[in-house]
């Protein structure tokens, strides 16, 4: 989010903070691909309950799922908005996208709040340990990316992104859909997929 | 506070003294305090190891308790491994990367200097662990006690505190890593000078790269492990919890996927130093460079799939054994392939028998001892007999110590003119070298007989009349000795500063773009940015073949110093290099707040967020130059 000057000539032909967002995101790619392992591996080995099947409510978590997918589509909006120098859509479409992001948190936390009632906790069993832990780390993602569209926001709202600086919000962009897809992942694995 | 302190750095060109360190974000600084750092953490390891080895200098001894004994090797493994190697690895890539690729500084250069803080405060934040365990004045130490693997259950049983900081301490120096392999990635694909393809940057630049990768995707891996570990200790969840289904073999699978390649990250960079010392010493080009460039990329690949030659006693089946054994033998190709082209640099060369060079034979010697016992280890039924006994301890020694330490020692010899402008003394430093390659084989070739005697790793004490009296005695004779060879080198660095025998731009003859500069480097590294026309591009500019392919000096060549050095004063500052800052400061510190409040109380996390939040935001909203 700094003012660098505009990039300089490099090796590759990216902005220095570009490789360095498809760097972070390839790293993190093993850090959810390690959460997802544990989950899947210790699938079906819970010795009590409760289990997936008593607590999923699939239209539920489908309907959240489909918030964060607009929330990419704003934040695409977003991008093109700064592009183009609308200052005005750019505002909107941040906005649209941390309300969105926002609003899956909430679902999240009902979700979390639910299943707590119907007695799964971090240390009920192994269905709750790799639950929460995988999704309560994309949840912690989700967050973060929340706050940066936040903090984006009050930059744009007192004018300091300009049409040059369109980068910071590609950057955003990049980490927030990569957010979008792991959670795609995991709502196909764990919430879709049921053996 | 935010204002404050940007009102503060405004007048930052002008820091003096420890404010300037504080600040800085030149790469060469930060690498100066990343080897310091480093060799401190080198000093309370060995310290560490000296105190293992008179424990078990006779049978039956008592100068340690069993658990001071757990707690002490704990230590000094995860200190060598993560506060040692790791990080005098990074002083180099810090020192040399931009310098090598013709670059005033790295990428991101206040990441760099997040980087180190957060080094330094996860490797302060691990040992604090030490004063945990009640009164450390009465030998009671509260440092974690589970190996530097800490396997589950082990690490889930062990009471107290220690386990604890030794996760936290280790996360946070992931993160340490992370960002600075993240840097290194960037600054070598984006800031390398015009001509400076790929195929021709220095060997070391290489391995840094290849390192930097291995970083970056191993160790979100041993992150998740440590946060599985940590959940399960402080809140009760159940990933390694027997009795709720879950397999404490998981742990060993994960760290061991972290862990084989971490080897390759401890032993690459030596690889590449000893890349850059041998063709200097031998006035040779390096033989086969794309042969060594590809076997390093190779190396990297095959370490991801090896891990499991740590576990074959685990129970894994006659396949999964076989795999993993077929898979460790193939790795020793590339590296043989390294070690041929090594020993051909040598072969016909103008040798210059100078330390550096010492040190990288050394290297060489050492290792192949250390890779042989390692195609034994992945031999099955040969492993299944040494498995946890001394013969695994001597082998890992071989090539960390005898393999990493001594690649970087060689570099120090070699790179300590560039950045300080004297040489370290000859004759002091191959005193050094002689006593630590006989201590190191007289510490370590007999706990390769105490292995194969049956003699177990990690045991306090051992009785009367086991037969391995007379081999741990000699054992500790020679870490005695490789102690007392650190003090020659300390020693030397010492007189070496106050003697100030200028070493002067290129005191090697080397070949590499960092000895086109002066000793030591001005902060905005190159005048102008070079243009580089081939491998080995100084040495080019130095020297002409022959029609029988013998060097012949240019006149002149090579020779843009005197001129520089006449209007050295007052040159450099229409460049534009990147200001001070205190902000990675501030949010490094934030993080070992943070992992204390997680251990002792949610307060405190609080704390350590609002420091974290405010760096951050400093940072993101301050320009990064003016």
């Amino acid at each position: 989010m700094s003012h660098t000057p505009a990039a300089l000539e490099t090796g590759t032909g990216l902005d220095n903070r570009k490789l360095l967002m498809w760097l972070f995101l390839a790293s993190e790619c093993l850090l959810f691909g390690s959460l997802i392992g544990a989950y899947l591996l210790y699938r079906g080995q819970s010795v009590v309950g409760p289990y997936p099947e008593d607590l999923f409510d699939i239209p539920f978590t489908s309907v959240s799922a489909f918030v964060l997918l607009m929330s990419s589509v704003t934040m695409v909006l977003a991008l093109a908005a700064i592009q183009r120098g609308d200052q005005r859509g750019l505002r909107i479409w941040l906005l649209s996208t941390a309300l969105l992001g926002l609003l899956f948190l909430s679902g999240q936390a009902f979700e979390f709040t639910e299943f707590n009632h119907e007695g799964l906790s971090l240390s009920s069993n192994l269905f709750g340990t790799t639950f929460f832990v995988l999704t309560g780390f994309h949840g912690a993602h989700v967050t973060v990316g929340v706050l940066i569209l936040l903090s984006l926001l009050v930059m744009a709202w007192r004018g300091r992104l300009t049409q040059s600086q369109s980068l910071n919000i590609e950057l955003a962009g990049l980490y927030w859909h990569f957010v979008d897809v792991v959670w795609i992942v995991i709502f196909t694995l764990i919430y879709l997929i049921q053996p | 506070m935010v204002g404050a302190l940007r009102r503060l750095r405004q007048e930052g060109e002008s820091y003096q003294g420890v404010w300037s360190w504080l600040t800085t974000v030149d790469h060469k600084r930060i690498g100066i305090m990343y080897g310091v750092t480093a060799f401190l953490f080198f000093l309370m390891g060995g310290i560490e190891a000296l105190l293992l080895r008179i424990q078990l200098s006779s049978p039956n001894n008592a100068v340690l308790d069993p658990d001071q004994y757990n707690r002490i090797f704990t230590m000094h493994g995860t200190t060598m491994i993560f506060l040692v190697v790791m990080p005098l690895s990074a002083a180099f890539f810090n020192l040399l990367i931009p310098l090598m690729i013709g670059a005033r500084d790295v990428a991101f250069p206040r990441l760099n200097a997040f980087s180190f803080w957060v080094f330094l405060g996860g490797g302060l934040f691990m040992n604090a662990s030490f004063f945990t365990g009640g009164n450390i004045l009465k030998g009671e130490l509260g440092a974690p006690d589970a190996g530097w693997f800490g396997y589950a259950p082990l690490s889930l049983q062990s009471a107290g505190t220690g386990i604890d900081f030794w996760a936290f301490g280790l996360l946070i120096l992931g993160v340490a890593s992370m960002a600075s392999g993240f840097n290194f990635i960037v600054t070598i694909f984006n800031m390398r000078a015009p001509g400076m393809t790929l195929l021709r940057m220095p060997l070391f630049v290489w391995m840094t790269l290849v390192t930097s990768f291995l970083i970056i995707f191993a160790m979100p891996i041993i992150t998740v492990a440590l946060f599985q570990l940590l959940f399960d200790r402080l809140y009760g969840a159940n990933f390694f919890n027997f009795e709720a289904g879950g397999q404490p073999l998981l742990w060993q699978h994960m760290f061991w996927l972290f862990g084989h390649p971490e080897v390759y990250i401890l032993i690459l960079p030596a690889m590449g130093i000893v890349s850059e010392v041998l063709p200097t010493f031998s006035r040779k080009p390096l033989f086969g460079y794309p042969f060594v460039v590809i076997s390093g990329l190779a190396i990297a690949f095959m370490s991801w799939g090896v891990w499991a030659h740590h576990m074959y006693t685990t129970g894994l089946g006659p396949i999964a054994n076989s795999a993993f054994g077929v898979s460790t033998i193939l790795i020793a190709v590339p590296t043989g392939i390294k070690i041929f082209n090594w020993l051909a640099t040598l072969w016909g060369g103008a040798i210059s028998l100078k330390t550096p060079l010492f040190f990288a034979v050394g290297f060489i010697s050492m290792f192949v001892i250390g890779g042989l016992t390692g195609v034994i280890h992945s031999i099955v039924p040969s492993d299944y007999q040494q498995q946890d006994t001394y013969f695994v301890v001597a082998h890992l020694h071989q090539v960390l110590l005898g393999g990493a330490m001594f690649g970087l020692f060689a570099g120090i010899y070699y790179w300590f003119p560039k950045f300080t402008g004297r040489l370290l003394h000859e004759g002091w430093g191959q005193l050094h070298f002689w006593l630590m390659f006989i201590g190191f084989n007289i510490t370590f070739q007999p706990m390769m007989i105490l292995g194969l005697l049956g003699m177990p790793r990690r045991i306090y004490s051992y009785p009367e009349g086991a037969g391995w009296e007379w081999w741990n005695a000699v054992a500790t004779v020679g870490a005695l000795l490789i102690g007392v060879s650190i003090l020659v080198f300390m020693f030397n660095v010492v007189l070496s500063l106050r003697r100030n025998d200028q070493a002067g731009p290129d005191p090697w003859d080397g070949r590499t773009l960092e000895w086109a500069i002066p000793s030591p480097p001005p902060a905005y590294n190159f005048r102008e940015i070079p243009t580089v026309r081939a491998r080995d591009d100084f040495w080019h500019q130095k020297y002409e073949e022959d029609e029988t392919g013998r060097p012949v000096p240019i006149v002149g060549g090579g020779a843009q110093e005197p001129e520089e050095e006449e209007h050295a004063e007052g040159e450099g500052h229409g460049i534009h290099m990147p200001s001070p800052s205190f902000f990675p400061l501030i949010a490094a510190i934030g993080l070992p707040i943070i992992a204390t409040g997680l251990i002792y109380d949610a307060a405190i996390v609080a704390v350590g967020v609002a420091v974290l939040v405010v760096g951050i935001y400093g940072w993101a909203l301050e320009p990064a130059s003016e």
